[in-house]
């Protein structure tokens, strides 16, 4: 189908309200597969007042993905997000500024090695309580270890030592705070927003409780200080702390945002898919008792090839992408890759759809983590549809990070624990009712301590 | 016949990791990555290889020519 004057065409199943809004909220993943069914490459679909081109495929997402952001905005595209961050937190910055600030962060290539060390130190901590077998839900688990490993690796191990449970709870609010009819009205009296608001407030009284202890105790030695003594130690003329517990609390959700829910959920569907099929589980286990027989550090190998277990998070990340759909809003009228875009239009890549393009990828809806193993390495062969971490210059950052922390997590897990599915397997699933998407619950496992023979 | 380095400048994101693989070839102040040596002598390649194959963003290749 080619594009007409008023661009791409139009897919069917618009309700005569607010278009294809509802639809979204319900199943997202149907609506995009439509999309590229009826409409090819780009096609348009209609959230009320707004219009979305949703483009699939090697060649429209390369336009897309290296399109500069000059002519396709980020920012403009997540009104979800400003309630959570808060006013003033920019969504993210152009690329120029990305790299300047990646030089001077958590995230570099030199810094790994620590994190690897920290993760490992927190999946022992959140395991050291179990009994010889019990179960867990997934969900929970992961989200509250994520909350440890991203808070500790990327503001600093004091302020993860002031955090418990009740942060991960209230992050979790906030994350459910991301219903699509944001797109309608960010502010909408519904009760996903009102919990998303009431966490905001709970996380910034918890902030500031930790602030005000701080005040108390006074600066500690150096070689201890982290983000939020830093952020505290600048001051207004007058002596007053230039940064609120307000603005405080918004700068870390959302440094922690991207790597939060995304990180836990992957580990959550590796794990799921491994369970699922047991022969390859049998390898990874078999790959990483043979890496640690020597005695050799977690924080070490997890920097290194462990191919079976790097495929299998591969895999999971390809069927489960964690954002099935990244957004830009059109600031000019545009042609991309020879789809008219008229200005004011968000602009969306579907990762979910991508990742299971029949023409890119073999049994595309098959779990088979031989795909990445060389010479095949079915994610370096399709640079533009293995897109679990998007692509091109707004390609996630922290993908390096994230891989050396589900690496490391199943290091110490699968070493001294036996999973299990205690459900049907294939009753977990995803709740797409969210732009962020999270596991559906009930989504539990059983677990149990190896016993190896000497 | 010879090799050289290209860096995909639109991919880049200047993480370090082929300063950490092949330091005589690749530096990565402020910003984005600088080629040192466009066309590394034999004894660099295995370094560029590893550079290329675990650069986070596949920024970079090498060209045969």
């Amino acid at each position: 189908m080619t594009d007409t004057l008023t661009g791409p065409p139009m897919v069917s199943g618009d309700d005569g309200d607010t278009g294809h809004l509802e639809e979204l909220r319900r199943d997202p993943i149907g609506l995009m597969a439509r999309v590229r069914a009826e409409c090819g490459d780009a096609g348009r679909f209609r959230l009320a007042h707004q219009e979305v081109v949703l483009l699939t495929g090697a060649e429209a997402n390369e336009a897309f993905f290296r399109a500069p952001d000059e002519d396709l905005d980020q920012a403009a595209a997540y009104p979800f997000m400003t309630p959570i961050f808060g006013e003033g937190v920019v969504f993210d910055a152009p690329p120029e500024r990305r790299r300047e600030m990646l030089h001077n962060q958590a995230l570099r290539d030199k810094y790994m090695r620590g994190h690897a060390q920290t993760i490992q130190r927190e999946v022992e901590r959140m395991i050291t309580g179990w009994d010889d077998e019990g179960e867990i839900d997934l969900l929970d688990f992961f989200a509250e270890l994520t909350i440890y490993t991203s808070s500790a690796c990327l503001i600093g191990a004091r302020f993860r030592e002031q955090l418990d449970g009740r942060f991960a709870a209230l992050y979790h609010d906030l994350e459910q705070g991301t219903d699509a009819i944001a797109y309608v009205d960010p502010y909408a009296d519904i009760e996903s927003f009102r919990r998303r608001d009431e966490a905001r407030v709970g996380l910034v009284a918890l902030v500031q409780g930790i602030m005000d202890e701080r005040v108390a105790e006074g600066p500690p030695p150096d070689d201890e200080r982290d983000l939020l003594d830093v952020l505290m130690s600048i001051r207004d003329p007058d002596g007053t702390l230039r940064f609120s517990a307000d603005e405080v609390t918004g700068m870390f959700i959302s440094m922690m945002f991207a790597g939060h829910h995304t990180t836990s959920g992957t580990a959550a569907w590796t794990l799921i898919e491994l369970l699922r099929h047991p022969a390859e589980m049998a390898k990874v286990t078999a790959e990483l008792d043979d890496l640690f027989a020597d005695g050799s550090d977690v924080s070490y190998q997890a920097l290194r090839e462990i191919p079976h277990l790097e495929a299998a998070i591969k895999e999971a990340l390809r069927l489960h992408p964690p954002l099935i759909l990244v957004l830009r809003k059109a600031t000019r009228d545009l042609d991309l890759a020879g789809h008219r875009i008229a200005e004011g239009t968000l602009v969306g890549a579907s990762l979910s759809v991508s990742n299971r393009l029949p023409e890119c990828f073999d049994e595309p809806d098959s779990f088979v983590p031989d795909r990445y193993i060389a010479p095949r390495e079915d994610d370096l062969a399709n640079p533009w549809t293995w897109i679990p971490f998007g692509a091109g210059r707004h390609r996630c950052v922290g993908a390096a990070f994230a891989l050396m922390q589900l690496k490391a997590i199943f290091c110490v897990l699968l070493q001294d624990w036996e999973l299990e599915a205690a459900q049907p397997p294939e009753t977990y699933r995803n709740d797409h009712s969210k732009m962020v998407v999270q596991l559906a619950q009930p989504c539990v496992a059983r677990y149990r301590r190896r016993r190896r023979d000497a | 016949m010879g090799w050289r380095v290209v860096v995909d400048r639109d991919l880049c994101q200047g993480h370090g990791v082929c300063e950490s693989e092949a330091p005589e070839v690749f530096e990565v102040p402020k910003r984005e990555v600088v080629v040192l040596a466009e066309r590394p002598g034999d004894d660099q390649r295995a370094a560029v290889e590893a550079a290329v194959k675990f650069c986070p963003t596949h920024a970079l290749s090498i060209v045969e020519d």
